[in-house]
């Protein structure tokens, strides 16, 4: 019977504890220049010009169809190599997961736009609004409302994602975890308590994000 | 930019990429039927007369789908191997990871599917004398994974992605693959850009027809 | 009256503390067409629903040509057990109001469907006795289309035929021209109308008080948790004993027999 014994994972705790700082800290960054990037790609999207529709379906497919891991690997090695800069894994990481998660809320922001029904669009300009008014009083608010189950499963979704920049070098959660269990010789002890520890910190935010979205479902809007 | 590309090198090892795919191609597949069909049995679990039966196939979906496929697979390899007297193959880790977060996912898939079917589905089917298990094999399971294709192949598509992972316990998949050539040849923008393509080739059409497929399925509904 | 081949005693059903209906007798003779007539939320649907459990009643006994269905005696799961659910409703027909039909199979298929899987017939017979039922509705020519295509009454009349397929000793109608197009009515209760000449022992709960008085020998009028008024069609249509059944003929004086 095997011998359980957390007291070395304990002991270490504070190497735990800054990996998962520096895991949110990368979530923060690439979650919030994703949230930029989607816009600007989910607006070139729908717009008429073509020379700002194709490069954006362009970044959008490929960020969408390649896997994270190969994304992350270009970008960390092979970009260096293009551009003759330095890459530190932070940011490897941080340009990697800004853009692929980018591609991904660009798509939930064009459907939630597109999913507006006609009807608001024409009430809106037969009252004489203009093209930005009518996005920013009428169709944004509505779809906003409608993107938001997707957005928080997307971004939970990137917290989890943020676990490949342990392959290269990033000191986050999962590779403090990696570096203990070789010290330690107790990877079981080591990995579970990780895998813990990004189970209740994922599961509260699930929580937390279906609490909000129901509060937002009960109003006609997204109103704070 | 005048950096000289030089894709000749990866193309002269195109066949330890080859060896790669066919890595990938193996877990994809593995991964896929056990991942799908797991997830179906997770699914009926969830609605199953017995309260155990019903919180642990909860608890299963709430566990595999909160925590990172990564570290899944790690503890795999690396834990599962001192708890139990068996012997982890890299491969053996990564079909545990992968299938079960798969199983995980494709279970909330069934499960929307199947309370998307009219109650009086299964009322009419009760009503002719059909036990649960025949309802749910003849009326509801048909009409519901009719729904809910597009969603599983868009889960199909990730769990080809997914394999990309495998290459950390370091089993032979293309990723892998390309790591080593990259290695030996110092070459990795090319390899990686190479690589990305492969899996572009590969998914891109599928992906195209899931929207093809979604969109016949709106209009038929 | 010949042995009963419905017999229910003392049926009650609530749900949370809303009292649907309780100590409800009824006995059903072979050959008898009932009318079961109320308002909405009156608990007719319920207790028609109870005959073949798809409610399972608090309360009471529910006899089928003598059997007794189930356990009433006990408490719980063992007093309606599974089997036995399944093997009361090969007898019992149901037509319900929103067809129901299975949207993925065609309609000789779905005539089909219950001889195949739940009697276990194979389906080159199975296939024939569901063309033989959808000819006694007229829709034989409909066989391999797809429910979608059909209008509202012709995929009534295709559930009749379903639920005839079986063999059921008697036949539950909910309502089955509530959701239909008014012009498509007919033909539905005409094939009704058809399975009552045959001497089909039915219970019908219906809205159609000119059509119940034309086909059904007794009308069973719910109200006050119970079956609050129950006679021949002139009894209880023409001359109404009781102060709530003649209130509410009263309101539904649009119709004519």
């Amino acid at each position: 019977m095997y011998e359980w014994n957390f007291a070395p994972v304990f002991a270490e705790s504070g190497l735990l504890l800054a990996g998962f700082r520096n895991t949110l800290i990368l979530t923060a960054t690439a979650l919030s220049g994703g949230l930029v990037v989607g816009l600007l790609l989910a607006f070139a999207r729908l717009s008429h010009r073509r020379w700002l529709r194709l490069p954006a379906d362009l970044v959008i497919e490929v960020f969408r169809t390649t896997p994270p891991l190969v994304q992350l690997f270009w970008f960390y090695f092979g970009l260096p190599i293009v551009l003759s800069v330095e890459m530190t894994p932070f940011m490897a990481a941080g340009l990697t997961f800004t853009i692929q998660s980018g591609a991904f809320f660009a798509e939930i922001f064009r459907a939630g736009i597109v999913s507006i029904e006609k009807g608001q669009w024409e009430a809106a300009r037969a009252i004489g609004m203009g093209h930005n008014q009518l996005m920013r009083r009428i169709i944004l608010p509505q779809a906003v409302k409608r993107m938001f189950p997707s957005m928080m499963e997307r971004s939970i979704e990137l917290m989890k994602t943020t676990t490949l920049v342990a392959t290269v070098s990033y000191a986050d959660l999962l590779f403090q975890a990696n570096e203990l269990a070789q010290k330690t010789f107790r990877p079981l002890e080591v990995y579970t308590v990780v895998a813990l520890i990004y189970f209740v910190s994922i599961s509260c935010v699930s929580f937390f994000a279906a609490r909000l979205e129901k509060r937002f479902a009960r109003t006609g809007e997204f109103s704070v | 930019m005048n950096y000289n590309w030089d894709f000749a090198s990866v193309f002269d090892n195109w066949w330890a990429l080859a060896v790669g795919l066919q890595g990938t191609l193996r877990l994809f597949a593995v991964c896929l039927i056990l991942g799908m069909s797991l997830g179906l049995l997770v699914a009926l679990g969830r609605r199953a007369h017995a309260k155990p039966v019903r919180w642990a196939s909860t608890a299963f979906v709430e566990f595999f789908r909160n925590t990172p496929v990564l570290v899944q697979i790690l503890w795999f390899y690396y834990a599962l191997p001192i708890l139990l007297p068996v012997e982890i193959s890299p491969f053996m880790a990564a079909i545990l990871g992968i299938s079960l977060n798969s199983a995980a996912y494709s279970a909330e898939i069934f499960r929307g599917g199947i309370q998307s079917i009219e109650p009086g589905q299964w009322e009419a089917a009760r009503a002719i004398g059909m036990s649960g298990l025949q309802t749910m094999r003849r009326v509801v399971l048909p009409q519901a994974v009719r729904r809910i294709i597009p969603s599983l192949t868009n889960r199909g598509v990730e769990i080809f992605k997914m394999t990309t992972l495998a290459s950390v316990v370091a089993y032979v998949e293309l990723l892998q693959q390309g790591k080593l050539v990259a290695s030996l040849n110092f070459n990795p923008l090319e390899v990686y850009t190479v690589v990305a393509a492969l899996f572009l080739i590969i998914l891109y059409p599928i992906v195209r027809a899931t929207y093809g497929l979604e969109r016949r399925l709106a209009r038929s509904d | 009256m010949p042995d009963p081949i419905l017999r229910l005693s003392g049926l009650a059903k609530s749900f949370d503390t809303n009292t649907v209906f309780e100590d409800v007798d009824l006995d059903v003779a072979p050959g008898d067409r009932i009318a079961i007539l109320g308002a909405s939320g009156s608990g007719k649907s319920t207790l028609l629903r109870c005959v073949n459990l798809l409610e399972i009643p608090d309360a009471g006994r529910i006899e089928l040509n003598g059997d007794v269905v189930g356990n009433p005696e006990k408490s719980g799961r063992a007093r309606y057990p599974e089997r036995e659910l399944r093997e009361l409703r090969k007898r019992v027909g149901m037509v319900f109001q929103q067809f129901n039909l299975f949207p993925h199979m065609t309609v000789a298929g779905n005539v089909a469907e219950g001889l195949v899987t739940v009697l276990g017939q194979s389906s080159g017979p199975a296939r024939e006795r569901a063309l033989a039922e959808l000819d006694r509705v007229g829709l034989r020519d409909k066989a391999d289309t797809y429910p979608s295509r059909l209008s509202g009454g012709q995929k009534q009349r295709v559930a009749i035929a379903r639920a005839l397929a079986m063999d059921p000793e008697i036949m539950l109608f909910d309502e089955p021209t509530s959701a239909l197009d008014p012009a498509l009515v007919g033909e539905v209760l005409g094939v009704i109308e058809q399975l009552a000449n045959e001497g089909r022992t039915m219970l019908l709960v219906t809205h159609e008080i000119g059509f119940a008085y034309h086909v059904a020998n007794r009308i069973a009028f719910i109200a006050e948790g119970g079956i609050y008024e129950i006679g021949t069609p002139d009894e209880v249509l023409k001359n109404p004993r009781r102060e709530k059944t003649q209130k509410f003929l009263a309101e539904h004086r649009r119709f004519q027999f």
